[in-house]
């Protein structure tokens, strides 16, 4: 049987995490989905306000998207940063 | 070849090059650190900006029957950026335009830079940490200015217990704006240079153009303005409550 050094170990799982974490970007592809839907349906109603309804809905996404970006800064921390490796 | 250490981080490919580069070591007090890309790039953006101004001013105070284009286009973009502020502030706008302007050149043309091949400077965590903390003081500022004890009341609502969670969602603020901007643009530098560096050559021509548009120009776009809007409203949300 061959021996598995530590590092490598390390790496593997680091490796495996990052996948993991950037699941998190599901949810806000959802909820920018929600969003864009939304706005798109306002404006068929409204179309005078279309300049309001496009800086609220673009606000609106910029803030869910934050959740999915921390997904993707934990990714990038243990693919290159490897915090569990020294 | 530069020196290829990024901060921390352990070279494991060459092709895929998102990494900030080490130019130049200073001896800082007994501690070496480095003049790296982000610097560079930085400074070039800031030369940009600095030729830009300069010559706007002279094309818009130059008397003529009819302004140039460059003048009329300025003229334009200061008073979509009029609107823009007063728009979202109220009366309120007058005293935070210069900054809000600035604040958007700066993100805006860092962002693009990924355009003509330098690495964004919003892409560094330095960076977009610092503009954050600048707009987190001027958040507070307005807070303790214009509520005055209704700022540190309002910590404490609605009943003491509630202290230690507000103070965090006050702290909040300046890390999710911070990380909003760098997870974005360091985001698409890494897509792009996995793009450039992975793929065969007969890929490099002609499709990236797509990816640039929409990684550099139009998502460095969104989240420059994002970031203007976000600090307005926490302004403007700040000056506006009666305490």
């Amino acid at each position: 049987m061959t021996q598995i050094h530590i590092d490598g170990l390390i790496s593997a799982c680091s490796a495996i995490g990052a996948g993991i974490a950037v699941c998190s970007g599901i949810g806000p592809g959802i909820g920018q989905g929600i969003a864009a839907g939304y706005g798109a349906s306002a404006v068929g109603r409204n179309p005078g306000a279309k300049g309001d309804i496009m800086s609220t809905m673009l606000l609106g996404q910029a803030v869910a998207e934050t959740t999915g970006l921390y997904g993707l800064v934990v990714a990038l921390l243990l693919m290159f940063v490897k915090p569990f490796g020294k | 070849m530069t020196s290829s250490v990024a901060i921390g981080i352990d070279m494991a490919s060459h092709e895929a090059d998102f990494y900030i580069h080490e130019l130049y070591p200073v001896n800082f007090f007994g501690t070496t650190v480095y003049i790296t890309t982000t610097h560079v790039c930085t400074l070039i953006v800031l030369i940009t900006i600095a030729v830009l101004a300069i010559v706007a001013r002279r094309s818009v105070l130059k008397k003529r029957e009819v302004p140039s284009k460059f003048a009329a286009g300025v003229e334009i973009a200061i008073s979509t950026l009029l609107n823009f502020v007063n728009g979202t502030m109220g009366k309120a706008g007058k005293k935070y335009i210069n900054y809000i302007g600035t604040l958007f050149i700066f993100v805006l043309l860092s962002n693009i830079s990924g355009l003509f091949g330098l690495r964004p400077p919003t892409a560094d965590y330095g960076t977009t940490l610092c503009i954050a903390l600048i707009s987190f003081v001027m958040i507070q500022y307005a807070a303790i200015r214009y509520q005055k004890w209704g700022a540190f009341k309002s910590l404490f609502e609605p009943i003491f217990l509630f202290f230690p969670i507000n103070v965090i969602s006050e702290f909040a603020t300046p890390v999710s704006l911070s990380l909003r901007l760098f997870g974005n643009i360091l985001a698409g530098t890494v897509m792009m240079a996995l793009y450039y560096g992975m793929l065969p050559i007969f890929c490099k021509f002609g499709i990236p153009s797509a990816l640039h548009v929409y990684f550099d120009l139009f998502s460095g776009a969104i989240q420059a303005y994002v970031f203007c809007m976000l600090t307005m409203t926490f302004v403007a949300d700040k000056r506006n409550v009666e305490g």
